[in-house]
């Protein structure tokens, strides 16, 4: 963040809804014990980040988002299961993942495992509905129906400080081990670096339970184990005329097991899967002048996925699959400053796709995509208005068979915030976006799946809302509140069909979705407690015309879910309670008692102490998660765990 | 500091309804109505619903023939105990004597249950379980592991598992032979294309017959003409009838009609086809009455009032052994609950009903 702009802000308040993601963050850190900042933007913000972070139960991102509202998390259970996003019930792929300001891709299905994001090295998360505030980003920032902003731990250095670091132990239940080291250094006046490490090992094994009343069943989930490490080292620097750059490398493996679905007489799985995720990534931001800046930022992603079945009934006798994507990045963004409230952002991304596979009758297809946003931002004391369009190009190329080709789209958003009393922290917000996501390769190419006709998936959505703030004396702090009211309505979306048999679907651009939601968060704090409630209410209806479920709930989204998160710190010790709730839902399409699936809840507390020993401060952690033992189901017969513990030992040194 | 939260909880403690014991759902289909010739001793037809796979909705429903009483899931509703129930994708189901079979594909179990009552008797596991077929108090059961297995219906012993080609599917018995229909499907394209026949007595296969590839589904006809489907590869072979002729082995004849299932009543074979293409990404949808004495197809079809139009993806069919209604299955979007329609023997529409996930396999319950 440029000085010149701060000044250019209104309110301090305001600052943290226009500064970049990096900035929002030393906000949250001065201020998280006061009042969260971040809330007043146009489009609704909700971050998780510091002491806040700390006290929820979370393993890995997964975990966290789950504490946000509008928010469902597709989890198949366990340590290893796969953990997706869905925001405000629009799909999976609509979300877009950014990791430290640059997108995680996958071209290949479109959705990213926040499973593998263990929390250790993360410093905050944030999800915009819409898109980011700040318009100074690249393209690629504009072109998702909600957006989720993963920050690792970022280098910072008290005066005298020339290198720190954290090394951190988890164990508990799951067979889990998870020893993790952080090292930060200042290399020279300018630049700084840092390497994270983690490994982790897990049986995976828990005790599920189902029932109906007369039969009761407890087992043990199995071929749940997973083997992960990561490494990811960062350099970041700033030059004489404070222009300034970042480097990052990183790193994932994993080899795990896959459980499959608890189905009468069958609980056991032997399928396994294993990544290897690298990818490498570099910005760097230059001011020429008072009022003009770019942003220059490129990234290279190499994922590889290998799936083996042995029990598949081929001639060799087993299935063995590999995947290697690749994606090449890079983006250009302008921004320029027209006059002390309005700036203009241009950005133009690039990017190549491809994907191999070693399966029967593959397209080996090569997408090419060009991005270019344009962007424009007003913004007086208590007004703020924004808009941009988005272009998209995309052209296919496929080595067999037929490509997908070309598509063209062009689309807009726009949105408005106002503060109409000058007193009061009070800010009224509405933003409607436009945004569509293409099939992805699986889609489109994936033998006897794909089908190359498919058109993008669009989504349509209007907000409205406001967010209140107010700071308090005394032992009641603060009062934070949000409320936003949307309508999204999500049409041509690509849906699998029955084709030649029940073994074999296909993707067709069928059905109509339109969901109506609110979203309620409140922050307070009662010395020494803090509270944050979340409360969402979805009706997301299956609106395809002349479809068999016209007017049903769509599949797993609940009319109302929540959750609350809770914790007192005295003396050194943290104290904390969380409890999430999922109301009822349907397992398909169609609402019927057959297809209920019962509410669940779950409540997690945890316990820590922080101390000094030896001049280092050192930390105890010990975590009962689903303290009451309940089991459920959020994705159809992939039970989750029951009652689970954790301990973690933590050391600055 | 949990007491505090403690009416929270409760609050929403109260919003899980529990469990819930499983019932039989009724229905009377409405206007129903079935002219029973002298003699008759048909009196109930089950159907049974494969269930989308890894979702467990694999359900039985019965079909009061007498009464028009319609009941859903009356396995899990009369077997309670039965952990997670009947399972996932049901793919078979006959009667045999006093019991029925019902082969449950994806839950590796075939349920052998009492065929009055459908109360439970016995489970045997077989791996990737296909079809059933009966021989002297053997029931031969293929695996798509590619084998039969033969297990004694009195001690329930699996007593042998003879090998076939890869990916067996339906089976007939013809007198002490068994033909099998290989299909190859996991192995596209290098599909099967034979008809194994096994002597039952030395549990031997004892040749393969030629024929189309992938090959599904097998039927019988009263002159001992076999005939079997053939799915094509859904690109450029189409979809086929092979006629076998099981005095000779031989391959009789190739009938240039698609298929997906049959059901020979008398020398009528009911025929439907859902033929995908991935070429034109496209279901084509027919259905065929054949003369399987003359093996020419008849100008008229066995739904005459174009409410075939109605029938999004026909996934199952039988005729009433006494009335010839034809009754016809739709699976719509395989995961919607199914309808089955009925048809008088003038294929004119008598009633619909509202069935499990995926209705797909018949069997008649005759008096004892």
């Amino acid at each position: 963040m440029k000085p010149g702009m701060i000044t250019c802000m209104g309110a301090c308040l305001l600052l943290a809804g226009s500064a970049s993601a990096q900035d929002t963050l030393r906000e949250v850190r001065v201020e998280a014990r006061r009042i969260p900042l971040t809330i007043n933007t146009a489009h609704p913000v909700q971050t998780l980040a510091g002491a806040e972070l700390k006290r929820l139960n979370s393993l890995s991102v997964a975990d966290a988002v789950r504490f946000f509202a509008g928010v469902q998390l597709k989890d198949y259970g366990g340590i290893g299961g796969l953990k997706t996003i869905n925001v405000r019930s629009m799909g999976t792929q609509h979300t877009a993942v950014f990791y430290d300001g640059l997108q995680l891709g996958n071209a290949q299905n479109g959705q990213i495992d926040l499973g593998k994001f263990s929390l250790d090295n993360i410093d905050s998360i944030s999800l915009y509905s819409g898109q980011q505030n700040n318009i100074f980003q690249p393209a690629r920032g504009f072109a998702a129906a909600s957006a989720l902003y993963i920050e690792s731990a970022k280098i910072a250095f008290s005066e005298q400080e020339r290198s720190k670091g954290k090394f951190s132990f988890k164990t508990g239940s799951f067979g889990l081990v998870n020893p993790a080291l952080r090292w930060q250094a200042r290399i020279t006046e300018r630049i700084s670096g840092s390497v994270s490490a983690e490994w982790m090992q897990a049986n995976g094994r828990y005790k599920f339970r189902y029932t109906n009343g007369v039969y009761d069943t407890t087992a043990v989930r199995r071929n749940a184990d997973i083997q992960a490490w990561r490494i990811e080292a960062g350099l970041q620097g700033m030059w004489k005329d404070s222009s300034s750059w970042t480097f990052k490398l990183y790193h994932y493996h994993s080899a795990r097991g896959l459980p499959g679905a608890i189905v009468a007489n069958r609980f056991e799985y032997s399928q396994r899967l294993w990544d290897k995720d690298f990818f490498i990534q570099g910005s760097l931001t230059h001011q020429f002048s008072k009022k003009y800046k770019i942003a220059a930022r490129g990234k290279y992603t190499h994922l590889f996925t290998r799936y083996l079945d042995p029990e598949y009934s081929n001639e060799a006798g087993f299935l063995d699959n590999r995947y290697t994507q690749q994606e090449g990045y890079c983006s250009l963004a302008h921004h320029y400053q027209l006059t002390s409230w309005w700036e203009t952002v241009l950005s133009t991304d690039f990017m190549l796709n491809t994907l191999d596979a070693n399966i029967y009758r593959f397209a080996y297809p090569t997408r090419y995509t060009q991005l270019t946003a344009l962007a424009t931002r007003m913004y007086f004391e208590r007004v703020e208005l924004q808009g941009s369009l988005l272009g998209t190009f995309v052209n296919e190329q496929v080595k067999f068979f037929t490509s997908a080709g070309r598509k063209q789209e062009l689309t807009p958003s726009f949105s408005v915030s106002w503060q109409p009393f000058k007193a009061h922290n009070f800010r009224g917000r509405a933003f409607y976006k436009e945004i569509f996501r293409m099939p992805t390769f699986n889609d489109l190419y994936y033998t006897f799946i794909g089908n190359t006709s498919l058109r993008p998936e669009y989504t349509r959505q209007y907000n409205i809302g406001f967010s209140y703030a107010k700071p308090l004396r005394g032992r009641w702090q603060y009062l934070a509140l949000q409320v936003d009211g949307y309508y999204n309505s999500v049409r041509d979306k690509i849906v699998a069909v029955p084709a030649a048999n029940l073994f074999r679907w296909t993707m067709m651009n069928l059905d109509r979705v339109g969901i109506h939601g609110i979203d309620v968060n409140i922050r307070t704090a009662f010395l020494p407690l803090t509270i944050g409630i979340n409360y969402s209410w979805q009706q997301a209806l299956d609106l395809t015309p002349g479809g068999y479920n016209y007017g049903h709930q769509i599949p797993y989204t609940p009319r109302h879910s929540g959750s609350f998160v809770s914790g007192v710190s005295w003396k050194g010790w943290d104290l904390n309670y969380s409890f999430i709730y999922t109301g009822e839902r349907y397992s398909q399409k169609t609402n019927i008692p057959v297809n209920y699936i019962e509410p669940w809840y779950t409540s997690d507390a945890s316990i820590a102490k922080r101390f000094q020993w030896k001049g280092r401060a050192l930390g105890v952690t010990a975590e009962v998660n689903n303290l009451l033992n309940q089991y459920y189901d959020v994705v159809l017969n992939f039970p989750m765990p029951g009652r689970n513990y954790r301990l973690t030992l933590n050391i600055a040194y | 500091m949990l007491y505090r939260y403690l009416p929270l909880l409760l609050l929403f403690a109260a919003c899980r309804k529990g469990i819930v014991i499983p019932r039989v759902e009724t229905e009377m289909i409405a206007g129903y109505q079935r002219v029973v010739p002298p003699g008759g001793i048909v009196k109930g037809l089950y159907l049974l619903n494969e269930g989308n796979m890894n979702m467990n909705k694999a359900s039985l429903d019965y079909l009061d023939l007498v009464t028009g009483q319609y009941d859903r899931r009356v396995f899990t509703a009369y077997n309670p105990e039965v952990t997670r129930g009947l399972g996932d994708v049901g793919n078979d189901i006959r009667i045999y004597g006093s019991k029925m079979y019902i082969v449950v594909n994806n839950s590796n179990k075939v349920e052998v249950v009492d065929a009055q009552t459908v109360t439970r008797i016995r489970q045997i596991d077989i791996n990737q379980c296909r079809y059933v077929d009966f021989y002297k108090g053997k029931a031969c059961i293929t695996s798509n592991d590619g084998y039969v297995a033969i297990v004694d219906t009195a001690t329930w012993q699996i007593e042998d598992r003879i090998r076939t080609g890869r990916n067996p599917e339906q089976l007939v018995v013809m007198g002490n032979k068994l033909y099998v229909a290989n299909s190859g499907g996991y192995n596209p394209p290098n599909y099967e294309k034979t008809v194994s026949v096994i002597d039952l007595d030395t549990r031997r296969e004892i040749r393969r017959i030629e024929a189309g590839i992938n090959l599904h589904r097998m039927v019988l006809d009263a002159y001992g003409d076999l005939y079997v489907t053939s799915r094509g590869d859904y690109y450029t072979i189409p979809s086929r009838i092979y006629v076998i002729d099981t005095h000779t082995d031989q391959l009789k004849q190739v009938l240039d009609i698609a298929a997906s299932n049959l059901c020979i009543h008398k020398d009528l074979a009911y025929i439907y086809s859902v033929e995908w293409s991935y070429i034109t990404h496209s279901n084509t949808i027919s259905y065929t009455l054949l003369n399987v004495k003359t093996e020419t197809k008849l100008n008229e079809n066995f739904i005459t009032d174009g409410t075939d139009k109605d029938i999004k993806i026909p996934y199952g069919i039988a005729v009433d052994p006494e009335t010839e209604d034809v009754f016809v299955t739709d699976a719509k979007d395989y995961v919607t609950p199914g309808t089955l329609h009925c048809y008088n023997k003038e294929g004119k529409h008598k009633w619909s009903i509202t069935t499990g996930d995926i209705p797909a396999h018949f069997v008649f319950l005759k008096n004892n």
